[in-house]
């Protein structure tokens, strides 16, 4: 098991980043997670991405649409929890067939300490499917970049709708502590 | 039944776009996509059949993507209680180019006409204020959505915010096309991009 401290020094959120920069991502809308906090920072620090806050993660999902109708790519970062929050927004990918990406940090696996975000991240994967998403999983710092790679190529050159997840093996799970 | 004194969608809808220029168009859906519809097609319309509490975000990509044009979204109550967040999302990223109209009858007219937040309780001109838009207003004449068109036109000024108390008259559906590709497509040739 991973502390979190072992992605501050993690080599996979540049990669991430680098391969957002040569697709020509605009738009980040994100709801905050540990997990994707480097990759965040870049994005506010990048000249060219804009980073967005939301409330809730469905925010995005429209933002990003309507993104693409003014020509520019995007990509919504969140965390498993956030899924559920999407689901009917969803729809705006199969009715716009837009290059939809989603990086997903995941919650509920791999010796998660708080019981609540079991049921959503036991079901993120089901449920992305269900609307539609085409989903990629990297579990190993290794092959973030090769899964990064293929998500964004399908999302953008063929306007197929694709979550990463990013598996809490790769993130660390968080530690609770008093 | 509609009140004398409160604004008809249709007129309010027609006014503002009257004189839209190169104006991108977002509307809620519901009887706000009927008003749009009714108001002329453009290719620069963009007919929301669901995705309901979205229509402001998607205005906000909008106009992020295109700092150069106006785009206006124009909405029901209902639909902008369930995006109410996004009002603080746009309050934050102060998109200078984009202008939101609320058609605020005070109820669901899609689905029976079941009275809203707005009716007793929910204060939209309040809630986009505290949201961080600061140029908020709500409008009660037809002369006050001209003002609001012709501010919107200036892409140096926004984010805007209008909440015009309409009547509840239920009026003929004017109905839009509802592909969704298309208009995509149809929008983003408007613009000048060509299909992948």
């Amino acid at each position: 098991m991973h502390a979190r401290t072992e992605v501050q020094d993690a080599q996979w959120p540049e990669e991430i980043f680098a391969i957002l920069q040569r697709h020509d991502v605009r738009q980040v809308p994100y709801v905050p997670d540990a997990g994707h906090s480097r990759l965040i920072q870049r994005v506010l620090g990048s000249s060219t991405m804009r980073g967005i806050p939301l409330t809730t993660e469905e925010e995005g999902v429209a933002l990003l649409a309507g993104a693409w109708a003014g020509g520019q790519k995007g990509v919504l970062l969140m965390q498993s929890s956030g899924v559920g929050n999407c689901i009917n927004m969803l729809s705006l990918t199969q009715i716009f067939r837009f290059p939809f990406l989603t990086l997903v940090t995941m919650r509920g696996e791999w010796g998660e300490f708080n019981p609540w975000q079991v049921p959503m991240g036991s079901n993120t994967q089901g449920v992305l499917e269900l609307s539609g998403i085409r989903v990629l999983r990297a579990a190993h710092p290794s092959e973030v970049k090769d899964v990064m790679e293929a998500a964004a190529s399908q999302a953008y050159s063929a306007c197929t709708p694709t979550a990463m997840l990013l598996s809490q093996r790769l993130i660390g799970t968080k530690v609770f502590v008093k | 039944m509609s009140k004398a004194n409160l604004l008809d969608r249709r007129q309010v809808v027609s006014t503002l776009l009257a004189d839209r220029k190169d104006a991108l168009v977002v509307a809620g859906l519901g009887a706000s996509t009927y008003d749009l519809a009714a108001a002329g097609d453009s290719a620069r319309n963009f007919y929301l059949w669901g995705a309901m509490g979205g229509a402001v975000m998607m205005g906000l990509g909008l106009a992020l993507a295109q700092p150069k044009l106006p785009v206006v979204v124009v909405t029901g109550d209902g639909e902008m209680l369930m995006g109410m967040g996004s009002l603080a999302t746009v309050g934050l990223q102060k998109p200078t180019n984009l202008s939101i109209l609320v058609l605020d009858n005070e109820a669901y007219g899609e689905t029976g006409g079941q009275v809203s937040h707005t009716s007793a309780a929910a204060d939209l001109v309040g809630i986009a204020r505290a949201c961080g838009i600061a140029d908020v207003k709500a409008i009660s004449t037809l002369g006050e959505i001209k003002i609001f068109a012709a501010a919107m036109q200036d892409i140096t000024s926004g984010p805007r915010f209008a909440n015009v108390k309409i009547d509840t008259a239920e009026l003929e559906r004017v109905l839009s096309n509802r592909d969704g590709m298309f208009m995509m497509t149809r929008l983003r040739g408007a613009l000048g991009y060509a299909p992948i």
